[in-house]
């Protein structure tokens, strides 16, 4: 397992090195979407109207932040599941995104995916979101404010703590339950 | 005859609220710590550390400790002989709850169900009232996420099924729930009652402090078999895997149709946020 410094947008060469359950520390710039942005997302894809963001080499983090209390960036700001942006992702992979950060398990069609269009997925520690929030040093709605926590925010992020779970070579770092489903 | 002023419960869920999504309570410290020292694997210990910073920020900070501070969950005792001077109990909390939830920075979480949209105040709270004998009123809040609610399930099993038929259930819930619902996770298990009654069993479960057993030792001894079973299929916390897969197992039991055997799971995240105040 390795650790690697990465900064934005992400290159090809950036992610195909990663392997699962190696260590990223993200710097640069990334953006927030959760269940109703990307419904948005979607809708604008398939209008084809112009998206708030340039999807080339973008990371996607799977948030919807707490209000910022006085003298900070952001509120507490940690992932949420991932599971439920599986049916949007393989469409923004194939567009030119390069990595989404969540937590939980990603489906099959995902996994193919993040292969097929060289992509990563990071998981962040889930409820730890006053800790990251640390790591964010700057945020933006830029989209969907009538969204409210589910608004498209530009964030800026330093040494942003991320593990790879997924990685391009579909391998996965997540332990199998010790049952039989 | 007991009054109490709308205003002093007001200003106290208020502040219950905002307390509970920021400090974490002494029992879930600890067991953080414990399975800290527990665990051997690096990833698992690196998690618990981290969960263990995560608390010690928002305990110094106004940060939240999660951004999810979770729909507003209340279990009200309301004792017989309680009068509430100036105002209705339901519309005291749900008005707390919206000030708590706009002074301490805590995100607004609920919305229609279809259209999605966000209600803007993370109104309405969801109450569950019982009026009970004497004189005190009992308030307890859950801010509970979604995240770990999205991987809860109920089931109507056949009596024959008993308990190994409500033990697979039990496990089999943790097993597909995996890294989702957060963990190292809480557990509450609602077996008996009605098919709304046994989540609400498990749901009130979560209430009890981890280590704290059920007084009944026949049931005690289901919690710590359901404990080892389920950290028996070694997610470990956040699905890196590990000893700590859950903090503790809380079972409520109560009687049911003869026809029945609802059991309910109903899944609490790590940050598992509870307060309560009494008057
Ligand atoms: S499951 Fe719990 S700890 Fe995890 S993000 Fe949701 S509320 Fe926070």
């Amino acid at each position: 397992m390795a650790t690697y410094n990465l900064a934005t947008p992400l290159r090809e060469e950036d992610v195909t090195r990663l392997r699962a359950g190696d260590v990223v520390y993200l710097t640069g710039t990334i953006y927030t979407a959760r269940d109703a942005a990307h419904k948005k997302l979607m809708e604008a894809l398939d209008r084809e109207e112009p998206l708030p963001f340039d999807l080339e080499g973008s990371v996607i983090y799977y948030v919807g932040p707490a209000p910022a209390p006085p003298g900070c960036a952001i509120g507490s700001a940690g992932p949420t599941t991932s599971g439920r942006m599986d049916t949007y992702a393989p469409r923004l992979h194939a567009l030119g995104v390069k990595a989404s950060i969540g937590k939980g398990k990603r489906t099959q069609e995902v996994r193919d995916a993040l292969m097929a269009y060289k992509g990563v997925y990071f998981g962040a520690t889930g409820g730890a979101g006053a800790l990251l929030s640390q790591r964010i040093t700057a945020s933006e709605i830029i989209a969907y404010p009538e969204l409210g926590p589910e608004a498209i925010r530009r964030l800026t992020v330093k040494d942003f703590p991320l593990l790879v779970v997924n990685d391009a070579h579909g391998e996965e770092l997540y332990a199998k339950p010790n049952y039989k489903l | 005859m007991k009054s109490i002023n709308a205003r002093d419960i007001h200003d106290s869920v208020r502040d219950m609220i905002m307390d509970a999504c920021r400090i974490l309570s002494d029992d879930v410290y600890i067991a953080f710590n414990k399975a800290h020292a527990e665990e051997d694997s690096p990833s698992a210990k690196e998690v618990l550390a981290q969960l263990i910073e995560n608390a010690d920020l928002a305990r110094n900070t106004q940060l939240a400790l999660c951004q999810d501070t979770g729909s507003a969950v209340f279990f009200v005792d309301y004792g017989e002989g309680v009068r509430i001077e100036g105002g209705n109990l339901e519309q005291v909390i749900a008005d707390a709850m919206v000030e708590a939830y706009d002074k301490g920075f805590l995100r607004k979480s609920m919305c229609h169900p279809l259209t999605r949209k966000n209600t803007g105040d993370n109104t309405p709270p969801i109450i569950h009232s019982h009026v009970v004998p004497g004189d005190t009123l009992r308030i307890r809040f859950m801010a509970k996420g979604g995240g770990s609610e999205n991987m809860s399930r109920v089931a109507m099993l056949k009596p024959a099924q008993g308990w190994p038929g409500i033990r697979d259930f039990v496990v089999r819930t943790m097993a597909e729930a995996g890294p989702n619902p957060c963990p190292p996770t809480v557990v509450g298990v609602g077996i008996g009652g009605t098919f709304d009654l046994a989540p609400t069993l498990a749901k009130k479960a979560l209430f009890r402090p981890i280590g704290k057993h059920n007084p009944d030792p026949e049931i005690a001894r289901m919690e710590t078999e359901l404990l080892a079973a389920i950290n028996d299929l070694g997610i470990g916390p956040m699905g890196l895997g590990g000893k700590t897969t859950s903090l503790d197992v809380k079972v409520e039991m109560h009687p049911c149709h003869i026809a029945s055997l609802p059991v309910a799971v109903n899944v609490q995240c790590h940050s598992s946020r509870t307060k309560e105040v009494v008057f």
